[in-house]
């Protein structure tokens, strides 16, 4: 045999990683050099600066959109897996699995689409409520703001989460959980106190994951919130096509490495630690 | 008392899961009703009349739908094609042969899904304009293979994964050469796994808006740009059956990714 297996393996798995690498690694070397440089060359904070002037709002913004989202997917989703894994009504346990996870697949960009009619002011959600009787027309108000956002993220990514936690839940050992059941603890209180701590981990992958994808969807805060504030992924989008202005664009963009950066951490830590579990 | 009690539970229950579906199917039926409306105003709560109008111009054969639905899939198909050429060798280094720093690797091929995109794609869109293939289905696929190659490699490091060693060195003893070994009896068992992770880059690739946004402007259209601009342009009714279109494939690959996936292999993923 003329090449080693060693040789052979890195050959084979070369193509993958060039693409990565030009794609990837690339332009995002790209946008540091490009942010931290100054208008005359040279090492500058300039576009931070500018970037901070212009957008901190923006920025705060994104920050709590993303994490009341965030949050409010967690709970959701430990609602729905919870009842999943302890609800003992055989129809309602059924018809929450047929439904909850449709959503999973489902594109952003059709997401925003939905959340466009569904939550105007003359949207479906309004109209049901009015011919229940619940309100008033005149008391009709249209959603399409942060609040719109928020309703479009979670609706989009609790299935997920909710998947995950509920195949986490699903693999921890059910003898504790009856046990706790079987000493008189309500079935909150065993979710609580017995079940989540054992699947934390998954949950907390899962929200991570989650936590970068919406920082970086484009199509949601363009789609269901046309003004300002909004997220900055817009932002980045706005001064690259009306002002071609790429250190500005740049140093927003390091900004949201920088919020995703503490999310990966937790998760390449956790990836390395079950890599090195026997 | 007892007995109220629990008959109050079901019922705050089944109020409860009532709210869920609603939540959950009403922004659906809503675009259902949008892609039949012919005309739709406030103060009507329904659409004011039905009719198909709106479908007969998406699919009429020269219409900017069909079109943009050929160029989706077209792309779409290409970007499998490249993704699987990439990670079918990688995969199987990754699954079977002794590779150096092998969980750094892993992680690189998920780095472009944990950061944040439209930054990325801003620059790859600089660099494309300076190599002459923006607005180009090149750039477009490029990009959509980098995106969803941290499925295809890890799928199929996990198809490889589960292939049964044992099977392999049958094959082996009775004398065929590790490539054909690979070709007959390796890559037929992972087969299944490999169409999965085919599946899920034609629907990433498919679903794919930001990176077409930025790299594929204005020349390249495919569905979702053409349901952003009908969006924004106030055409519901044709962003609402362009949304119905991109919905079908994602809920029919809900439903059946448990046939195409095996728990065996969809266990080793990521591993």
């Amino acid at each position: 045999m003329s090449i080693s297996q060693r040789q052979l393996a890195l050959l084979l798995i070369t193509p993958g990683l060039a693409l990565v690498a030009a794609l990837f690694l690339y332009p995002l070397s790209f946008s540091l050099i490009s942010a931290f440089t100054g208008p005359k060359g040279g090492f500058s904070l300039d576009a931070f600066r500018k970037a901070w002037e212009l957008y901190s709002g923006d920025i705060l913004f994104t920050v709590v959109i993303v994490l009341v989202s965030c949050s409010l997917t967690g709970l959701a989703a430990i609602v729905i897996a919870g009842t999943l894994t302890l609800g003992e009504n055989r129809l309602i346990v059924g018809t929450l699995k047929a439904l909850y996870r449709w959503p999973l697949f489902i594109p952003f960009i059709v997401a925003a689409q939905c959340m466009r009619t569904f939550l105007a002011k003359n949207g479906l959600m309004n109209n049901s409520f009015v011919a229940m009787g619940l309100m008033e027309p005149l008391q009709a108000v249209s959603f399409l703001d942060w609040r719109g956002i928020i309703a479009t993220f979670v609706w989009k990514q609790t299935p997920f989460v909710a998947l995950l936690l509920a195949g986490a839940l699903a693999a921890i050992d059910r003898a504790t959980l009856e046990a706790g059941r079987n000493l008189g603890a309500s079935r909150l209180r065993v979710l609580v106190e017995l079940a989540l701590p054992q699947v934390m981990p998954q949950l907390l992958v899962a929200l991570v994951l989650s936590f970068v994808t919406m920082l970086s969807v484009l199509s949601v805060p363009m789609m269901v919130a046309g003004s300002q504030p909004t997220l900055l992924t817009v932002d980045m989008a706005f001064r690259i096509n009306a002002y071609g202005d790429y250190a500005t664009a740049n140093a927003l963009g390091v900004i949201t490495y920088l919020l995703s950066a503490g999310a990966a951490i937790i998760y390449l830590k956790r990836g390395m630690a079950k890599e090195g579990a026997p | 008392m007892m007995h109220l009690g629990s008959a109050l539970r079901t019922a705050l229950a089944a109020f409860l899961l009532a709210a869920f579906a609603f939540v959950l199917i009403g922004p659906l039926a809503n675009l259902a009703l949008w892609s039949v409306a012919e005309r739709w105003y406030t103060p009507y709560k329904l659409p004011v009349s039905y009719g198909t109008r709106y479908w007969e111009q998406v699919f009429r054969p020269t219409g900017d739908a069909m079109a943009s639905l050929g160029t989706s899939v077209f792309i779409a198909v290409l970007t499998v094609a490249v993704a699987l050429a990439l990670s079918i060798p990688a995969g199987y280094a990754l699954a079977r042969l002794r590779l150096p720093a092998r969980a750094l690797f892993m992680v690189v091929f998920l780095l472009p899904q944990a950061f944040p995109s439209v930054a990325i794609y801003i620059n790859v869109a600089r660099v494309f304009y300076q190599l002459g293939i923006n607005g180009t289905v090149l750039g477009v696929v490029l990009v959509h293979a980098a995106h969803g190659l941290v499925y295809s490699v890890w799928i199929a490091a996990a198809a490889f994964g589960a292939v049964d060693k044992d099977l392999e060195l049958a094959a082996r003893n009775i004398g065929a050469s590790p490539l054909k070994t690979f070709v007959s009896v390796t890559l037929p068992l992972a087969a299944p796994g490999i169409v999965a992770s085919g599946i899920f880059v034609f629907l990433e690739s498919l679903d794919e808006f930001t990176g077409t946004f930025f790299v594929g402007v204005p020349q390249v259209r495919t569905l979702p740009l053409l349901l952003y601009n009908a969006a924004m342009g106030g055409n519901y009714q044709v962003a609402s059956i362009t949304a119905l279109i991109l919905l079908v494939p994602s809920v029919l690959f809900m439903l059946f990714i448990e046939r195409f996936l095996r728990a065996d292999v969809l266990a080793k993923v990521g591993a």
